[in-house]
């Protein structure tokens, strides 16, 4: 049974890439879709773990955005080598995490020159509209309303393929004003502000991911920051077209 | 000819739907329900064992945190509220997270007693939980040894 402290996953059936212990990951296969997922919540990551793998995707799961940042490579200054050749295709992350928000996190990834190209996905169990502004005018691809289910999942890794074989997968559209899409079409271009890793002109072999395991977790801070000075019809960027997902869903708090 | 496998497969189906019709579950156990398959079986098991351990942690930092007569960190109580609130809702905890909404109000307006009442019902309620996924998961248990298939069930 897993245990605290920001472990991820222990269980054999899900613990294919497990980096300690001398055990070597598998290597990463170049058409697979790594996705690094944070969350402080063990169940939340255990989940979204699941929902991931479920859908074909290489998860590593960290429980922290500094842990996020450690596997990144970019908790210093000091640019590394090895990991420019480290395949992320996604990152999703929670929003409220102590210590480090999924909003700063998203910053410094924006900001950082290797890895601002790759969407990162914000989820959140509040459905607040000034933080899901926030986010998607700082880059987020897309807001997802937790608790997360297989068809948000699904959706994403649609949009990251480019598949259009999902009836919703224009990220454009809300659920309930998608069409269904006809599929002797040609697939419509890739969504802006994607890039896939698996078309970078880079032919190195990528690093393995490893899973990340980390120390106990510190006291949380306070965890909502709802910024009221934003307007609430501030206008979504040009830049990510992202619908907002689960605006108007009853029976959420 | 009422069989064994039939009669458990009926028990379960009517023990998940009064589940749900009681409150105690809700369409997100649903979604946990769907990623269980032949590769990992004992997911939904696993996730809500976790949750369980969840609620003991939290509860207890809860609990301490009340304790400090006179010195309580009302928002130290309410960072862990909102945790509980978030991992009951991702398991499809329906009644704990609900107590989790109050609960996260009476942090909110420093109301010590209503804190402490919370406290006693939430403690109460994943307790109550525990005891009934067990059964739910035993009946599922009794079906497979008795060679029968876990009926789907539609809510």
């Amino acid at each position: 049974m897993a245990k605290d402290g920001g472990v991820s996953c222990l269980r054999s059936s899900e613990m294919l890439n497990v980096g300690i212990g001398g055990m070597e990951p598998p290597p990463l296969d170049l058409d697979e879709v790594h996705v690094l997922a944070v969350d402080d919540s063990l169940v939340d990551r255990i989940v979204i773990e699941r929902l991931l793998r479920i859908t074909s995707c290489k998860v590593t799961a960290v429980d922290s955005g500094w842990r996020a940042l450690e596997f990144l490579g970019l908790d210093n200054d000091k640019a590394s080598d090895e990991f420019d050749k480290l395949k992320v295709d996604m990152i999703i992350t929670d929003y409220c995490m102590p210590g480090m928000t999924g909003y700063e996190l998203l910053k410094k990834i924006k900001e950082s020159s290797s890895f601002r190209q790759v969407p990162v996905v914000i989820m959140s169990s509040e459905n607040v509209l000034t933080r899901i502004d926030r986010c998607l005018e700082e880059g987020a691809e897309d807001f997802l309303l937790k608790p997360v289910k297989l068809a948000d999942v699904k959706r994403l890794r649609s949009c990251l393929t480019g598949d259009v074989k999902l009836s919703n997968g224009n990220k454009r559209k809300l659920p309930e004003d998608s069409v269904s899409v006809d599929t002797s079409l040609p697939p419509p271009p890739p969504p802006l502000s994607l890039t896939l890793s698996t078309d970078s002109s880079d032919s190195s072999p990528p690093l393995s991911p490893v899973e990340v395991f980390s120390s106990p977790l510190s006291s949380p801070e306070d965890d909502d920051d709802v910024l009221t000075s934003s307007p609430e019809g501030s206008p979504m960027s040009e830049e990510s077209p992202i619908r907002r997902q689960k605006m108007a869903s009853p029976g959420l708090d | 000819m009422d069989t064994l496998v039939s009669q458990l497969q009926r028990q379960f189906r009517d023990y998940t739907i009064s589940l749900y019709h009681q409150g105690f579950l809700d369409d997100q156990f649903t979604e946990l329900k769907k990623l269980q398959d032949e590769c990992s079986p004992d997911f939904v098991a696993e996730v809500v064992s976790l949750f369980f351990e969840d609620c003991e942690k939290l509860i207890g930092n809860m609990a301490r945190a009340l304790d400090q007569t006179g010195n309580v960190d009302f928002s130290l109580v309410g960072s862990s509220v909102h945790q509980l609130k978030g991992s009951s809702s991702s398991v499809g905890a329906k009644r704990v997270k609900g107590l989790c909404v109050t609960f996260k109000e009476c942090c909110d307006s420093q109301n010590f007693e209503g804190c402490v009442r919370c406290l006693q019902q939430v403690d109460i309620e994943y307790k109550s939980l525990k005891a009934k996924l067990q059964d739910l998961f035993s009946l599922e248990q009794q079906i497979v040894q008795a060679g029968g298939r876990i009926p789907q069930v539609d809510i």
